[in-house]
Order: structure tokens, then sequence, then C-alpha cells
């Protein structure tokens, strides 16, 4: 894990709200995942926000780069039908 | 003493403990090893705060005075206060802070363990709305102990100089009176060798993981329920107080 400084190892954290999927919401450090649990529970979930924790090792995640954008997401761009903006969304319907 | 009296002085005491150890813990605020634990240790602060000013409504309301919570946190001297000494020692470094924050936690959660079959409701309930809290913290600081027991010599030998430092104020924690008698015959309180033998187990389990032994010594101090306290609880006091006192009534 990338540690040039004095800092412990950085883990991502995502976090449940009652049911919904989890959202990530920010990063922590921690030597083990045990401590990144306790930790992002004290930096994130100070006011009873949330039911489950998730944590990750910032450096197991894979992410694209900005040289990617060109060929990952522009084709999207022109292709109108593949957007679903053509029906209504049902009222009361939640999550969609 | 009539019955209010001596509940009255056993609500304040619960009260003074959580009040000196939440003042304790905020010294740490800004000044944390690392961020995440600057919040842990503030959290912990600010639920042993929400603690005491519970107990010190319901002192309030038992000593039928006309007064409020801040009138008892910030009127009166070191005398008239009641907790324990382990708390009001000061924070040394970060080993130091966890031992006395793992003695300190374990000692509220057999005693809010206990307290939740109190035959006086308000006591149980502020007990069952504590229990959750202090097992958080009794988590917290020992996992930390533990860690560092188990890190370098430094940090193991950091354990060890707090666990002389502090053990001689654990029997001050379990120390009991005529109030303790009065409230054990009622119902309403516990007797509390029961929850030493409780938390002493704890001790030798987490200690026997650690690898350290407990120490034993012999310049035992006691005093917090009479309200003879160490020289740390002026020094406490004035910080704490010195709004109040300053400027009488002072709110914002």
């Amino acid at each position: 894990m990338e540690n040039n400084s004095d800092q412990l190892p950085l883990w991502e954290v995502f976090i449940q709200k009652s049911g919904g999927p989890f959202k990530h919401e920010g990063s922590v450090h921690a030597s083990d995942a045990k401590m990144a649990l306790q930790n992002a529970r004290d930096v994130y979930t100070r006011r009873g926000e949330g039911r489950t924790i998730w944590v990750v090792p910032a450096n197991s995640i894979a992410s694209t780069t900005v040289n990617d954008e060109g060929e990952f997401f522009d084709p999207a761009d022109n292709k109108i039908y593949r957007h679903p903006t053509f029906y209504t969304v049902p009222e009361g319907a939640k999550n969609i | 003493m009539e019955p209010n009296k001596v509940l009255y002085q056993f609500v304040l005491r619960l009260a003074d403990h959580n009040m000196i150890m939440a003042q304790r813990m905020a010294e740490w605020c800004s000044r944390g090893p690392i961020l995440e634990e600057d919040l842990a240790l503030t959290n912990i602060s600010l639920d042993l705060l929400g603690q005491a000013e519970l107990f010190y409504d319901y002192a309030v309301e038992l000593s039928g005075v006309n007064q409020c919570a801040d009138d008892l946190a910030f009127l009166r001297s070191e005398r008239a206060y009641l907790n324990c000494l382990l708390v009001e020692q000061p924070n040394g470094d970060y080993a130091n802070t966890m031992v006395k924050l793992l003695l300190f936690s374990c000692f509220e959660k057999h005693l809010y363990t206990s307290l939740l079959n109190s035959t006086d409701q308000r006591i149980a309930d502020l007990a069952a709305k504590g229990i959750k809290e202090v097992r958080y913290h009794y988590r917290h600081s020992s996992d930390w102990v533990v860690r560092l027991s188990l890190g370098t010599e430094e940090s193991k030998q950091r354990i060890k100089n707090a666990m002389i430092e502090l053990w001689r104020f654990v029997d001050d924690m379990f120390d009991m009176n005529e109030i303790d008698r009065d409230l054990i015959s009622s119902g309403i309180s516990v007797d509390l060798n029961t929850c030493y033998t409780a938390w002493k187990s704890d001790m030798e389990q987490i200690f026997n993981e650690c690898k350290i032994e407990i120490p034993h010594v012999d310049n035992i101090v006691k005093g917090g329920i009479h309200g003879i306290h160490t020289e740390h609880l002026g020094h406490i006091l004035c910080e704490m107080q010195f709004l109040q006192r300053a400027h009488p009534g002072a709110k914002w």
C-alpha cells in the first residue's frame, strides 16, 4: 500500500443508509480493516447516518483515467435511443 | 440522610465521573495523533458530556433546589465534586490516555449493566442509554491498548508505564460508603465489589492478550467519593468553570 508519509494506509469508505445502495463517503487512514471500520464509524456516521459500513483498501480500487474518457464514455453521447428518457416514471416509484 | 439526599449524592457522583472524563478527553481536541483518533476522542468526550448532563438534570430534580445542570457543573468547587480520582489524572501520552479510557469504560460498562435492573426507573433508563456508548469506548480503547502492547518495544513500555501510573486509582473507582449501603439495600444501586470482579476478569483477559502482567501497586490512593481529590482536579475546574464564574449566567 502506498505509504510515503507517517500516515497509516488509506481506505475508502462506503456507507449504506437505511436499505439504499452503498455510497462512497470518503476515506480514512488505518492500519487494518478493524481499525478502518472504527475510524469510518467515527468520521462518517457520528450523527446516526448509516446502517452498514464497507471499507476497501484504496489501492485495491481500479479506476479509469482521463485518457480512457474518449473511448469509454463519448460514444454514448450521440445515441439518444440508449437514454431512458422516452417513458414516464410511474408516480410513487422509488429508487429508480 | 433523607432518601432523596442519598440518591442525589449518588447521581451526582455518576454525573461527575462523566463530566471530568469528558473534560479530559476533550483536551485531545485538535491534538490527536491522527485526524481519525482526534475525532474518535472528541466523539467519546461528547458521549460522556451528554451522559453527565442527563445525570445532572436528575440531580437537580432530586435536590429540590431551584438550580440547573450548569450550576452543578460550573459552580461547585473541588471538595463538592465526587468523581473518582482516575478520571482527573492528566492525559499523558496516548498510551496513558488509552489505558485510562480502558479502565474507566470497563468500569462504566459493568456499572451500567448492573444498573439496568435498578429499582429507580430513571437510573435504569440512563444506564440503558449510556451502556451502548460505553461499550464502544471500551472497544476502541481495548483495541488500542492491545495494538500498542503488541507493537514496538517503545509502545509496549509506554503501556506498562501507564499501567503503573494509573493502577493505584483502581480501588478508588470501586470505593463505597454509607450512600452505597443505603442504595444497595433498596435495590437502587449495586455492590461495586461485584462489578469489580467482572471488571478484573475483563482486564485479565485483555492484558493476557497484551502479554503484560497487571502491576501490583502498594501506593493506593482513595478519596473521590468523599470529595478528597488529587492536585489535578482544581486545575481542571479552573479552566472548565472560568467562563461561568467570570460571567455568571452567561449563555450562548
